[in-house]
């Protein structure tokens, strides 16, 4: 699982208000590489929860991404220093073996293989 | 501009919306596209005229096609070759100069749609082309430009097909044809990982063109199962997502070399952004994310070749028992059971989904079971007021039923006041459909025994009003 899925992710358990963003537990994080799509990085930049993206890829042990969200200027730039970091983010960790956290019930999700299971169990619909 | 646009002679209803979606996809600003049958020819016909603004526009289309055969500047046509000749030296010179100089090679083919031509016919027919001044040299490997002599004759009613009132011939020069080699390398049988509903190639990659998949795009399918469909849009440039309550479909497949990654890896396309197992009738997406899918593309569970599943036991959902509680030492590792999704009650869900999580003017491509025996009565698609259907394309799987590819547009943004309204469409589509609520009527439906006594009886007066020749073959 990448950061990209864990920024749309949240716990849907019935009554549950505030489920995102999920806790990671990381069991076993890898790098892949991914090809560089300035294009594709800009239309998701603007849907991202950018304070959860940060403490994700904190709790994936990838630090260098800026605390406050970056003035969309930045984005539109010919330095794409930033957006290599963005691309690296969302993209090139993957989440492989560990569980994501409801925030608010402490429900775990589990993820095998790079697979959340966001299944919910019969009494949680 | 006009230009000649052969089709194969496969899926027809399929034909002129993958052009149409693709001259969207290639900038093309005429909508909708302009189409015109030659003289004499019914719509089945291989052969159209459509308007496109740029030579350019036309050869990206028929690049990218996978029914056009080819893409042609009309340089004459008539029924006979005298009126050929008349409509070629008609056809102004400083059209047709350019592509004939001495420094230029070239290639003159024919072919023929409804019969065959010995070589010795072909090359007579060639050979009566002289009065076009072609000042190049034949090369017949690679020219600089490809010109066809296209020969239809008049024939009576076959295979279904209506008649063709007179013979037509046209000569054009080739402006673009499909990549159909894209479909030998993609074909099922040579695929690691398959499922029993695993899309076939073709209508995977017309499915993608549908949903103009492209680089820099994100494409989701929220019934992935092997990918089948995903990969189209991969081999497209586009960004892809899958999700299925299935895991081991999504996540163990058959071993680490024979799962829904290794699909793509088997042809170097790019891993799909994420799989996910998750239930479509209870998404997990974190509330406020909206507009993040430029095409929705699946093929859902209607309960002919596979059922859908939604969360919930199926006596919990029929209320024969009361609300099952997992007991806490047994949360960890438990398998929640799962219950019957009707094929209603999924295509609202997946229309919300589109609703909610397209952007604007992405597009919705998906399978839709209709049963052929409803005859005269008017096949009703669910509709949502976010949505525009823009095409319609029906494969007929058997006498008993077809699926039609609905392909819709995002028009209208997202709110609660246009949910209130969908809920009203929706509820009207239920009512239209009540009999598919219940698990297995589809199922029983298509797979039913003819009933002997009617075949009988029903021979004499009952006339398929559907025509048969578009069948699996067309």
């Amino acid at each position: 699982m990448r950061l990209i899925t864990h920024n749309m992710l949240s716990c849907n358990i019935k009554g549950v208000t505030n489920g995102f963003p999920l806790k990671i537990e990381a069991e076993k994080v890898i790098e892949k590489e991914v090809d560089f799509n300035p294009d594709f990085l800009k239309h998701m930049f603007a849907k991202i929860e950018w304070k959860a993206l940060v403490e994700a890829a904190r709790a994936m042990g990838y630090g260098e991404l800026p605390e406050d969200s970056p003035d969309v200027a930045v984005i539109e730039s010919a330095d794409e220093t930033f957006l290599k970091k963005l691309h690296h983010a969302l993209l090139e960790i993957h989440l492989e073996e560990g569980a994501l956290v409801c925030p608010e019930t402490g429900r775990k999700f589990p993820v095998n293989k790079g697979i959340p299971n966001m299944l919910l169990h019969e009494d949680e619909v | 501009m006009w230009f000649l646009c052969v089709f194969y002679h496969r899926l027809l209803d399929f034909r002129k919306p993958e052009v149409e979606a693709l001259a969207e996809l290639f900038g093309e600003e005429d909508s909708p596209l302009q189409w015109r049958l030659p003289e004499h020819h019914h719509n089945d016909t291989p052969f159209h005229f459509v308007q496109l603004s740029s030579e350019e526009i036309a050869q990206n289309i028929a690049k990218r096609s996978i029914l056009v055969k080819g893409m042609y500047e009309l340089w004459g046509e008539g029924t006979c070759y005298e009126e050929l000749k008349d409509s070629i030296e008609r056809f102004p010179d400083s059209r047709k100069l350019p592509f004939l100089t001495s420094d230029s090679t070239f290639k003159i083919s024919v072919e023929t749609f409804g019969k065959a031509l010995t070589f010795d016919e072909q090359r007579e027919r060639i050979h009566s082309l002289t009065y076009i001044p072609f000042e190049g040299k034949v090369n017949l490997k690679k020219p600089d430009h490809n010109f066809f002599l296209m020969e239809m004759d008049e024939s009576e009613e076959s295979n279904g097909l209506p008649p063709i009132v007179q013979r037509r011939i046209f000569f054009g020069r080739e402006v673009g044809f499909a990549d159909r080699k894209l479909l030998p390398t993609f074909q099922l049988k040579s695929r690691t990982y398959l499922g029993p509903t695993a899309m076939d190639a073709e209508m995977a990659f017309l499915m993608a063109n549908q949903a103009k998949a492209a680089s820099g795009k994100l494409v989701y399918d929220p019934f992935v199962g092997t990918g089948s469909i995903l990969v189209s849009a991969a081999r497209f440039g586009a960004m892809t997502m899958g999700a299925d309550i299935d895991i081991r479909v999504v996540r163990d497949g058959r071993g680490p070399d024979c799962n829904v990654w290794s699909n793509f890896k088997q042809y170097g396309l790019p891993s799909p952004v994420a799989l996910l197992r998750m239930d479509n009738n209870v998404p997990p997406w974190r509330s406020g994310l909206k507009e993040i899918f430029d095409a929705i593309i699946c093929d859902p569970p209607y309960g002919v070749r596979a059922g859908g599943r939604k969360s919930g036991g199926r006596k919990i959902l029929r209320g024969t028992v009361d609300p099952y509680t997992v007991p806490e030492d047994k949360r960890t590792g438990h398998i929640p059971s799962t219950g019957a999704y009707s094929l209603v009650e999924c295509v609202h869900d997946l229309l919300h989904l589109a609703a909610r999580m397209l952007v604007m003017k992405g597009r919705l491509v998906f399978f839709f079971p209709v049963l052929r025996d409803e005859s005269g009565s008017e096949v009703k698609f669910p509709e949502h007021p976010c949505f525009k259907l823009v095409a319609v394309s029906e494969q007929i799987l058997s006498s008993r039923y077809s699926r039609v590819l609905l392909t819709m547009v995002k028009v209208e943004p997202y709110s609660e006041k246009i949910e209130e309204a969908a809920r009203l469409m929706h509820l009207e589509f239920r009512e239209n459909h009540l009999k598919w609520l219940e698990e297995g009527n589809i199922h029983s439906s298509v797979f039913k025994p003819t009933d002997s006594s009617q075949i009988h009886t029903e021979a004499k007066t009952f006339k398929d009003p559907k025509p048969k020749y578009r069948g699996k073959y067309v």
